[in-house]
């Protein structure tokens, strides 16, 4: 038995109201609000939040699939940082399933063939100001471990491919162009029908069956259209739907709201229509239990993205930068030293006094014991502010800089930025909470990929 | 552990100091051609053929003695360059005095110099080592403020009491820099200006952060027999202190911002060579390293002047205040003098050979006990500090 073990989505806590964009474009009406990724997120950092959440302490045998249609570099794999971020060792094999919108679907199948595995697909949607893209996209990733214990069992699959041209980017542009609508329609419904008759008759599973039907595209019309085909009560994905689409990440984050919906023995069809179709059919196990995906997160405290902001963030707002000095990268082989330290936020635990050295070091900086250390991952180890300050003079984005001293559990002290803390003023003695991000972007396109943390909240634990 | 004050005990015969200030129209070797020739020039008699060695401070400006050796032309001389962070121009003239008590030399030179005024920034960037991108990037500032809720909590002050004496004293090393035609700001400001400043770190305005200028300063030294062959008026040198720490405080959570260790440690090592016993009463002037206010608050309580958790209160009682008890900074400090980096730790002994000469004018203070320069570089938890003791005294006298 083959299926998913474990699962999980992050959504970034920032919200932009749909409503904030038409008042500022003059035009047209806007209702709900969308995620938005914070400046110093990226869709690997979005990525690692959701495979760390769905790893939890397990460990995978299989590869690592990252799909995007945002990646954060080209030729350099992303997925080999998601997997550095995740805690992977360097025997799992990490691939890039980059670029297509289609990727999401196509990760998710290769992880389920290889029957052991780790599927990631993360994206930022944003496009021109006043696109549908940016009014109705959201920014997300979704996480599978695959594996013989699943709590949902694969069923069965099928897809259909099919060459046309519905929507398209050059590489590295922001705006998505489309064809007509009406066009898109007329070649995703057929697909659609076929790909469902395929999956249902390899499942022997018939239509009114299926407790849950996720349907996963970037044509809006299309989708509303297939969902419409199913009783309204088996479409129905609670926040998520407002949300809007996700990218590669959609199938995935709509298939992580499907489960959480589901019982024991529910039948789940996920279907993604992008470039053709792509539909797995699941049966929940018994040891399927709901609850602590990440989805609590759209129901959760929002952090309201203003739309200048999120224009900002995105790169379509250049702004005047204060007069500080450039960026310096880190460089390729001082990062390489340090990759436990850097990617996967490893300690060093002196083995003469306990104490905690972040980061790792030759010399224990209390006891003076001379490389003596445990390697020790701090990424879930409870931590505490220790003092705190506002930096107006900071490289970051969002100024004030929110700097802390933070002391682990445990032992251990380092200072960071303080993320996801707009309007939030610390306090010593707060729970913080470390977190994946990109410290900065050097001239030379390096991405300073750091750990800083992040406000404790209600639904860390 | 040793640590003695000299064998053979050394005097400061000549000493210059330029201008601080933003001075686009000089390059650091104008102003290390400035400080070398005046240095020079306030010792009657003396070449610069004269000086035997010289020792140069400079953290960014240049590398090598050569920095110093090309300006002047100056060929075949024993030149080395100093850097230790913002210490470093007390550690040109630390080494300095080791030559020239070792008897290796019998007249030497120490010069500190930095340009930072043609970086195009208003803040300090500092030289750093390739690296992968983790070390914690704060301003300098932000490492500064650090010590307000740190010494709050720990002595149970409010953040407003010690604002206050923030205030007191930036207010103080406006007032003494007006005085000073030297200094880069020479302008009083009011309690309330400052106080009502935009935050630029923490509860920092840009009131409580040193001046970024370009200066540079220099002073010749002999051995303290030599010294009244050179001038009727020598300043004799009766402690050179250097702590620097492990650098290990912002990694471990025993460490508390507000403690300043190395401060500690260096000016207990110089009290001990200087025979000093009680340096609230026994030092009469003092200049520290005021690179933020917080500093030379918490400076006050880490040189001994004022009792653990007292500093806020007596800096707010006038104690250091240019009629107070210990003036501190009467020269301004690196509040209104300046903070050209290579030159501080020369500048603030350049304000000990003023006053100890009865040269500062309208600055003149008591000069009946010893004089303290304390001169530190890095950030809470990361430090060095020099510390040097000097009087118009000779030891035992």
């Amino acid at each position: 038995m083959v299926g998913i073990e474990s699962y999980a989505v992050y959504i970034p806590a920032g919200r932009l109201q749909r409503a904030a964009i038409a008042t500022a474009l003059g035009s047209g009406r806007g209702r709900g609000a969308r995620p938005v990724a914070s400046y110093d997120e990226d869709s690997t950092t979005l990525g690692v939040a959701a495979a760390r959440r769905a790893l939890g302490s397990r460990a995978i045998t299989g590869s690592l699939w990252f799909a995007t249609s945002r990646p954060a570099y080209l030729e350099k794999s992303n997925a080999v940082t998601v997997a550095a971020a995740s805690g992977l060792g360097e025997e799992a094999p990490a691939y890039d399933v980059g670029g297509a919108l289609r990727g999401g679907a196509g990760a998710l199948r290769a992880g389920l063939a290889e029957g052991s595995a780790l599927v990631v697909a993360s994206d930022l949607r944003f496009g021109l100001p006043g696109s549908a893209d940016e009014a109705d996209g959201s920014d997300a990733a979704a996480a599978f471990v695959v594996g013989a214990d699943p709590v949902a069992e694969l069923v069965a699959t099928a897809s259909v491919t099919r060459e046309f041209l519905d929507r398209w980017r050059e590489p590295g542009d922001v705006r998505t162009r489309t064809w007509e609508d009406r066009f898109g329609v007329e070649e995703y419904l057929p697909l659609a029908g076929r790909a469902v008759e395929d999956v249902l008759a390899r499942g022997d599973v018939a239509r009114d069956a299926l407790a849950q039907v996720v349907v996963s595209t970037p044509h809006a019309r299309a989708r509303s259209q297939v969902a419409n085909s199913f009783p309204a009560e088996v479409t129905e994905l609670g926040s998520v739907a407002g949300a809007g689409y996700a990218g590669t990440a959609d199938l995935g984050v709509g298939l992580v709201a499907a489960f959480e919906r589901a019982k024991p023995g529910d039948l789940v069809l996920a279907l993604s229509l992008a470039d053709g179709a792509d539909a797995f059919l699941f049966r929940m196990t018994e040891r399927h239990q709901p609850g602590r995906s990440g989805l609590e997160t759209l129901d959760g405290p929002e952090a309201e993205v203003s739309y200048v902001d999120f224009l900002t963030w995105r790169g379509l707002l250049p702004r005047e930068p204060a007069r500080r000095p450039d960026v310096k990268p880190p460089v390729p082989p001082a990062s390489r030293r340090t990759t436990d330290w850097k990617f996967g936020f490893v300690a060093g635990r002196c083995r003469e006094c306990g104490y905690r050295n972040l980061p790792p070091r030759r010399v224990c900086l209390r006891c003076r014991a001379s490389d003596a250390f445990e390697p020790e991952v701090m990424v879930d180890v409870p931590a505490r502010v220790a003092t705190f300050t506002d930096d107006w003079l900071s490289e970051s984005v969002q100024l004030p800089a929110k700097v802390v001293a933070v002391d682990f559990e445990g032992g251990g002290r380092f200072e960071f930025e303080m993320t996801d803390a707009a309007g939030h003023t610390p306090s010593i003695g707060d729970a913080v909470v470390p977190t994946f991000r990109v410290a900065s972007v050097a001239g030379n396109g390096v991405r300073n990929y750091i750990w800083k943390v992040r406000p404790h909240r209600e639904e860390d634990r | 552990m040793a640590v003695h004050a000299l064998r053979n005990p050394v005097a400061i015969v000549g000493m210059a100091c330029t201008t601080f200030g933003e001075h686009w129209d000089r390059s650091v070797d104008d102003l290390l051609v400035d400080a070398t020739q005046d240095a020079v020039a306030s010792v009657p008699g003396l070449e610069l053929e004269a000086v035997d060695a010289f020792w140069l401070g400079s953290m960014i400006s240049g590398v090598s003695g050569l920095t110093l050796t090309r300006p002047l032309a100056l060929a075949h001389k024993p030149v080395t360059r100093v850097e230790n962070m913002c210490a470093t121009g007390s550690e040109a003239f630390r080494n300095a005095c080791y030559a020239v008590s070792a008897g290796a030399y019998d007249v030497v030179m120490a010069v500190g110099g930095e340009k930072l005024k043609d970086a195009g920034y208003s803040g300090l960037e500092m030289p750093s080592v390739p690296n992968d991108g983790t070390p914690p990037v704060l301003s300098a500032p932000a490492m500064y403020s650090m010590i307000v809720p740190a010494y709050a909590r720990r002595y149970g002050v409010s953040p407003e009491q010690i604002k206050e004496a923030m205030t007191h004293i930036a207010w103080k090393n406006h007032g003494n820099g007006a005085l000073n035609p030297r200094a880069q700001f020479r302008k009083a400001v009011s309690k309330e200006t400052i106080a009502r400043a935009p935050a630029l770190a923490g509860n920092l305005s840009v009131f409580d952060c040193s001046g970024v200028a370009d200066g540079g300063a220099a002073a010749v030294i002999v051995r303290a027999e030599d010294a009244l062959k050179y001038t009727d008026r020598p300043l004799y040198v009766h402690a050179l202190a250097l702590d620097a720490g492990a650098g290990t405080g912002r990694n471990d959570s025993a460490y508390d911002y507000s403690d300043l260790g190395e401060s500690r440690a260096s000016a207990q090592a110089a009290y001990d060579q200087a025979g000093i016993t009680d340096p609230a009463t026994e030092i009469s002037l003092a200049e520290v390293h005021d690179c933020f206010t917080p500093t030379e608050m918490v400076l006050m309580e880490e040189l001994g002047f004022s009792a653990p958790g007292e500093a806020w209160r007596d800096v707010l009682d006038g104690r250091y205040d240019r009629t107070g008890a210990l003036p501190v900074n009467i020269d301004g400090g690196l509040k209104s003098f300046g903070h050209p980096i290579g030159a501080s730790g020369l500048r603030m002994l350049f304000e000990m050979w003023l006053q100890f000469r009865g040269e500062a004018g309208e600055r003149q203070v008591d000069t009946s006990g010893f004089g303290l320069v304390q001169n530190q570089g890095g950030s809470p938890g990361d430090l060095v500090s020099a510390v040097t003791i000097v009087s118009s005294r000779l030891r035992g006298e």
